[in-house]
C-alpha cells in the first residue's frame, strides 16, 4: 500500500527519518483509526454536552410543552446574588467548596501513610489489606443510611458510646466533621491500593544505592519515594478533588443537606433543580459553571506538579 | 454533568417506544376502533356500572408507605379478587417525595402510573403540566358535589375550570401524647389552650422528663409552622398566588414560639429528622405533633407504649390546624387508550365508595356522610374532625410545593436551627417567595 505511492526518485526514501514515513500514509488514515472511538465521543459526550449547553439557554421543564429561549438569563441569574437561585447556588458551591478543601488532604496523605505501611512485610499483610480496602465495596446508599443512624445527634451510636453531645448530622462544624469522616473511612482503601501500586513499582535499586549513600529513612522518603510517586500522585490527586467536588450521596442521605441547606453541595443542588424541580435549564447552566471550576481546579493540579518537576 | 440526563432521556424515550409498542401488541386484536393514541376527548364518557370492555391492567402509584399501606393493599386485594380477569390492578408504593418528582417524566415515558392518589396541593401543579385528564364524568356519576365535601378538599381539585380528582381522605397533624408522661404530671389528657400547654410541660419537665416536646427542623416543623401560622389569624398566600404573606406578626409569633421551646429547655436542640418521632416511640417525649396515618405505626410497632391523640392544641387564639387530602387522578399515560379511561374510572368509583374500610388505615373519610358512621366514629382519629372549619390546607397553586420547600421550610430550619432570628428568616424567606411565585405565574400562566 503505501510502497505504491513511492515516486521514481524514490530511492532516497529508506534514509530519510522516520518523519517522512507519516507524510506518505493517506491524509485520513489517523481519523480512521481515531473514527471507533470519535464515534462514541460524539454520541456520549460532544452531542449531550452541546445539547446540555442549548438546555441552559432556555427555560427549559421537562414536563412542559413551551420552553422559550432565554438566552444567557439562566447564567446571569447565577451571578445575581438577589435572584433566588443565584444565592443557593453558591452557598451549594461553597459547601463543595469547603467539602473538597477538607477531605482532599486527608484523602492523599492517609492513604499514602497508610500504603506505605500496607507495603512493608509482616504477617497477616493481605488481611490488613484487605481490611482497609473493604469499606470501598460498599454503595453510597449502605455507607449513607448506615451512619445516618449512627451519627444522630440524639438517639446515635456515636454519641452513646463516645458519650459526647455533638450534633453530626444537623450542626455545622460537625456535620462537616462527620461527612468528612465518612468518606475518609469509605475511599481511604482505593487511593491507598493505587499509592501501593505505585510504591512497587519504584525499582529497589534506588532504596539500596540511597542506603549505601547513607540517607536515613526520612531521607529515603523525600528523595526517593516520593519523586517516584509523581505520576501515581497527579492522577490521585486530581481524581480525589474531582470525586470530592462530585459528593452527593453522603450529603443526601447523612445529613439531607442539614442545617438549612449549609452542606447541600453543588451536585446535589443542580440534581434537585434538575430532576426534583424540573428546571432543567438552570440545573445545565449550574452544571456548565461548576463544570468551568472543575477544569481550573484540574488545570492548576497539572500545572502545579509540572513546575516542580523541573530542576 | 449534563450526559447522565440526556441519557436518561434517551433511556426514556426508547422506554417510551417499547412500551408502546408492548402495549399495541397487547390490545391490538381484542380492541375495536382507535389506537392507543386517541385522545382523550374522543372517549366515551363514564356514566357508572361495570367496565364491560376487554382484559385491562392498570398501574396504581401511591406512597402510602407508613401505617396506611397494609390497609390500601388489602383493599386492592380485594378488588383484583372480585374483577379478576376484566380489571388487574398493579400496585406501586413509593415514598411521596420519591413518587412527585417520578411521576411526570414516567408518564410523559409511558411507564408511569394510570391512576394515581396524589395530595390536594398538587392537583393544580400536575395539572398545568398536562399530566393529567378530568374527571368531571365520574363525579357527575358518583352525584358528588361541593356539599357532600370539606369544601376546601372539594375545590382544590379543580383547574381552569376542569374536576381533576376525587377525595379519598382528609388527614391532619396531631399531638399525640405519652400517657405515662402525663400521668406523672397529673395530667389524663392533653391540654388543649396555649397556658395549660405549657404549665404541662414545665410540670413534666419537674416530673423528672428532661425534654417533653422536641421541636424537629425539618418535616413536620413546617406542618407545625403553618398550623400555628392560622392560629394567629396568619395567612400563607395571596388569594391570587403572587404574595407571600406567611411573614406577617402572625407568622412570626407562630415562630417564635416554636423557637421558645428550645428556648426554655423542653426540646433539645438541632433535633435530627425523624428524631422527635423516634424518641416518642422510645418513650422518651411526652409530647410530638405528627400526621394521624403513624396510628397504625404506633399501635404495631410501639406495642408496649401507652399513647393518646388529641387535636392540636390552640396556641394562638383560633384553633386551626394543618390538613391535607389524598385523592384520585388519573393521567394522561391512561388518557391514550379508551379502555383504560374506563376501567381507570371505574376503579376510582369503586375505591372512593370503600372510604369506611379506608378510615381504618388511620385516616378521616372525605365525604361528610361517611364521618357519621357507627363503624367509623369510634376511630380515634375522628375526634380531631369534629369541628372541619379548623382544618386548613395549603391552596393548590401550580408549583406551590416549590415555594414551600425553596423558601417556607427553609426559613422555618434556620430559625429552628437558631442560625437566623425568626423574623429574619421569615423575611429572607418571604423575599425568596415572592420571587419564586412571580416565576411560577409566568411559568405556568395561562
Amino acid at each position: 500500500m503505501l510502497t505504491g505511492k513511492r515516486s521514481p526518485s524514490g530511492a532516497a526514501v529508506p534514509d530519510r527519518p522516520p518523519a517522512g514515513a507519516a507524510r506518505r500514509m493517506r491524509p485520513w488514515t489517523p481519523y480512521a483509526f481515531l473514527a471507533p472511538y470519535l464515534a462514541l465521543f460524539a454520541v456520549f459526550m460532544v452531542l449531550p454536552i452541546g445539547f446540555g449547553f442549548w438546555t441552559s439557554l432556555h427555560e427549559w421543564d421537562i414536563n412542559l410543552p413551551r420552553k422559550p429561549f432565554v438566552g444567557v438569563e439562566n447564567y446571569t441569574d447565577l451571578f445575581d446574588p438577589g435572584s433566588v437561585d443565584g444565592g443557593r447556588f453558591w452557598t451549594a458551591m461553597r459547601a463543595t467548596g469547603i467539602f473538597t478543601v477538607a477531605s482532599v488532604p486527608l484523602l492523599i496523605v492517609l492513604p499514602l501513610l497508610t500504603a506505605l505501611l500496607m507495603n512493608g512485610r509482616f504477617r497477616g499483610r493481605n488481611v490488613y489489606r484487605a481490611v482497609y480496602f473493604a469499606p470501598y465495596v460498599l454503595g453510597v446508599a449502605v455507607v449513607g443510611f448506615v451512619w445516618r443512624f449512627l451519627l444522630d445527634g440524639n438517639i446515635g451510636l456515636v454519641n452513646h458510646y463516645l458519650g459526647l453531645d455533638v450534633q453530626w448530622t444537623t450542626d455545622v462544624p460537625p456535620a462537616w466533621v462527620a461527612l468528612v469522616g465518612v468518606t475518609v473511612w469509605w475511599t481511604l482503601g482505593l487511593n491507598a491500593v493505587i499509592f501501593l501500586a505505585g510504591l512497587q513499582d519504584i525499582p529497589r535499586e534506588l532504596h539500596e544505592a540511597a542506603m549505601v549513600d547513607g540517607a536515613s529513612a526520612r531521607h529515603r522518603f523525600r528523595a526517593v519515594t516520593l519523586p517516584g510517586l509523581r505520576p501515581v500522585m497527579v492522577f490521585v490527586v486530581n481524581s480525589t478533588i474531582l470525586a470530592s467536588a462530585n459528593m452527593f450521596g453522603q450529603s443526601y442521605l447523612i445529613t439531607g443537606g442539614a442545617p438549612a441547606d449549609q452542606t447541600k453541595t453543588a451536585i446535589y443542588l443542580i440534581a434537585e433543580t434538575g430532576l426534583r424541580q424540573f428546571d432543567m435549564g438552570t440545573a445545565s447552566a449550574m452544571s456548565f459553571v461548576l463544570a468551568a471550576f472543575l477544569m481550573l481546579a484540574s488545570a492548576l493540579v497539572f500545572g502545579a506538579f509540572r513546575e516542580r518537576s523541573r530542576p | 454533568m449534563t450526559s447522565p440526563l440526556s441519557r436518561r432521556s434517551f433511556l426514556g424515550l426508547t422506554g417510551a417506544a417499547g412500551l408502546t409498542a408492548a402495549l399495541a401488541a397487547c390490545g391490538g386484536g381484542t380492541r375495536i376502533g382507535a389506537g392507543s393514541s386517541a385522545p382523550a376527548s374522543a372517549v366515551p364518557s363514564f356514566s357508572g356500572g361495570e367496565y364491560t370492555g376487554p382484559k385491562v391492567t392498570l398501574d396504581y402509584w401511591n406512597g402510602f408507605t407508613g401505617g396506611d399501606g397494609p390497609h390500601m393493599r388489602t383493599m386492592l386485594e380485594a378488588f383484583n379478587k372480585e374483577y379478576a380477569g376484566r380489571i388487574e390492578v398493579r400496585n406501586v408504593t413509593r415514598r411521596w417525595e420519591d413518587l412527585y418528582p417520578a411521576m411526570p417524566t414516567a408518564i410523559s415515558a409511558g411507564k408511569g402510573p394510570d391512576v394515581a392518589i396524589i395530595h390536594n396541593d398538587r392537583i393544580g401543579t400536575f395539572a398545568a403540566r398536562r399530566t393529567l385528564v378530568p374527571l368531571d364524568d365520574v363525579v357527575g356519576a358518583l352525584q358528588l358535589g361541593e356539599t357532600d365535601f370539606i369544601p376546601a378538599v372539594w375545590n382544590a381539585g379543580i383547574y381552569d375550570g376542569k374536576r381533576y380528582s376525587v377525595p379519598l381522605d382528609v388527614h391532619s397533624l396531631g399531638d399525640y401524647w405519652n400517657r405515662a408522661h402525663l400521668e406523672k404530671a397529673g395530667l389524663s389528657e392533653a391540654p388543649t389552650d396555649k397556658a395549660g400547654y405549657e404549665d404541662a410541660l414545665a410540670e413534666l419537665k419537674d416530673a423528672g422528663i428532661e425534654t417533653p416536646f422536641w421541636m424537629p427542623s425539618k418535616w413536620p416543623a413546617h406542618l407545625m409552622f403553618m398550623s400555628l401560622l392560622w392560629q394567629f389569624g396568619g395567612e400563607l398566600y395571596s388569594e391570587d398566588g403572587t404574595r407571600a404573606l406567611w411573614g406577617s406578626d402572625a407568622g412570626a409569633q407562630a415562630l417564635t414560639w416554636m423557637v421558645e421551646q428550645i428556648g426554655k429547655g423542653f426540646s433539645p436542640a438541632k433535633v435530627a429528622q425523624d428524631s422527635q418521632y423516634a424518641a416518642f416511640k422510645n418513650d422518651k417525649v411526652s409530647f410530638t405533633w405528627d400526621g394521624i396515618w403513624q396510628i397504625n405505626d404506633l399501635k404495631t410497632n410501639a406495642p408496649s407504649l401507652k399513647w393518646g391523640l388529641s387535636p392540636v392544641p390552640n396556641i394562638g387564639g383560633t384553633a386551626a390546624v394543618w390538613a391535607s387530602s389524598h385523592n384520585f387522578v388519573m393521567t394522561s399515560q391512561a388518557g391514550k387508550d379508551p379502555d383504560k379511561v374506563q376501567a381507570a374510572k371505574f376503579f376510582i368509583d369503586h375505591m372512593s365508595r370503600q372510604s369506611t374500610e379506608w378510615a381504618k388505615a388511620g385516616m378521616i373519610p372525605a365525604r361528610n356522610s361517611v364521618r357519621q358512621d357507627p363503624g367509623v366514629a369510634d376511630l380515634p382519629q375522628i375526634k380531631l374532625a369534629a369541628d372541619v372549619n379548623v382544618f386548613h390546607f395549603l391552596p393548590a397553586l401550580p408549583g406551590v410545593g416549590d415555594v414551600q420547600s425553596k423558601a417556607l421550610e427553609l426559613a422555618v430550619a434556620k430559625a429552628v436551627l437558631r442560625e437566623a432570628s425568626a423574623a429574619d428568616a421569615l423575611k429572607e424567606g418571604v423575599a425568596t417567595a415572592d420571587k419564586l411565585l412571580a416565576d411560577n405565574k409566568r411559568k405556568y400562566g395561562n
